[in-house]
């Protein structure tokens, strides 16, 4: 098979996937318990996605940086104190540079 | 809140930072793959998802049979089946037109902001959730198509000491920092990256979706019990 069919396979399946519930479903309601799951899928999903790239930057198993560490916590705890992601964004970035400025 | 479209624009403007350099190096390793421009710059414009089209080009490489290609890309890409049903209770009764175009571009980054913004005004009307939506996309699509074709074209070398394998990650939770807005959704991130740092073992991505999906089980519970 050539590459621009698996483009053009993968970026039609991708795209199902993206419009699946929203297409779909679009106005019907939902079950108010399938609603109350919705709300959290943000604050699942992309924790679950990040961290492990956090601890195990290189592979699973490989020792985790103490530098990321705190820099994700960071980043993490001051978006979340001023409810503000650039702010998280900054101070990540800076306790990063600072930390290899020290070492 | 006034001017949306503009508001979305202005939102994600500092991911743009993020944005450039991750698609110049997925524009360099995809050429560096043998792939021709054409091919490299319809993978940012037909797939848009970052992480995907990183695991189709490695794979690629290996000369992986298609089928394994698009299998593993597509698992990468399927939580966006939970960020499309999340969208639903905000964007869901937009005509379907708009709906079909938005979903062409819900991506982590615009689904993370538009969840945010949408949970923070949840008295919005929706067609200035549609249009924050687009000033979100307006700015992001375009980014990542042009930085695609600066590192495939331009060949820009990102340096390793960037960290820009980090970059990623961090924006992540800094995404999610103000979300975390009640007790149930810390329970939510605390059960889903616990799960997730358990679950790397499982092929095919499979741990992300279990974690999200036992993060979500655990926000919504801790929220029926104390509603």
């Amino acid at each position: 098979m050539n590459v621009w069919a698996i483009i053009v396979i993968l970026g039609v399946l991708t795209y199902l996937t993206r419009f699946a519930f929203l297409g779909l479903v679009g106005n019907r309601p939902l079950p108010a318990w399938f609603e109350r799951h919705l709300r959290y899928t943000a604050v699942s999903i992309l924790p679950a996605l990040a961290v492990p790239l956090v601890v195990w930057p290189d592979a699973v198993g490989t020792a985790p940086e103490l530098a990321r560490l705190v820099a994700a916590g960071a980043a993490l705890g001051v978006a979340a104190w001023r409810r503000d992601a650039i702010a998280g964004v900054i101070a990540g970035g800076l306790v990063m540079v600072l930390v290899a400025a020290f070492q | 809140m006034d001017r949306p479209f503009r508001r979305g624009v202005l939102d994600c403007a500092p991911f743009v930072l993020i944005i450039v350099p991750f698609g110049a190096l997925f524009g360099v390793l995809a050429t560096e793959a043998g792939l021709p421009v054409s091919q490299v710059m319809a993978f940012s414009v037909v797939v848009i998802a970052g992480a995907a089209q990183f695991t189709a080009v490695q794979l690629m490489a290996e000369g992986a049979p298609a089928a394994v290609v698009i299998a593993s890309a597509l698992a990468v890409n399927l939580r966006m089946v939970m960020y499309s049903a999340a969208m639903v209770p905000h964007l869901g009764s937009a005509p379907l037109w708009q709906r079909a175009g938005l979903a062409y571009m819900l991506v982590d980054q615009s689904f993370a902001l538009a969840q945010a913004t949408y949970e923070a005004q949840p008295n919005l009307p929706v067609a200035r959730k549609v249009a924050y939506f687009a000033g979100l996309i307006a700015l992001l699509f375009p980014t990542w198509v042009g930085a695609t074709w600066v590192g495939a074209v331009l060949g820009a070398q990102v340096p390793e000491s960037w960290g820009l394998d980090f970059a990623l990650p961090l924006t992540f939770l800094a995404l999610v920092g103000p979300m975390l807005r009640s007790r149930a959704h810390m329970a939510a991130a605390f059960v889903a990256v616990v799960a997730a740092l358990l679950l790397t073992w499982l092929p095919w991505n499979l741990g992300l979706i279990c974690a999200g999906l036992l993060g979500m089980a655990t926000g919504a519970e801790v929220e029926r019990r104390m509603s």
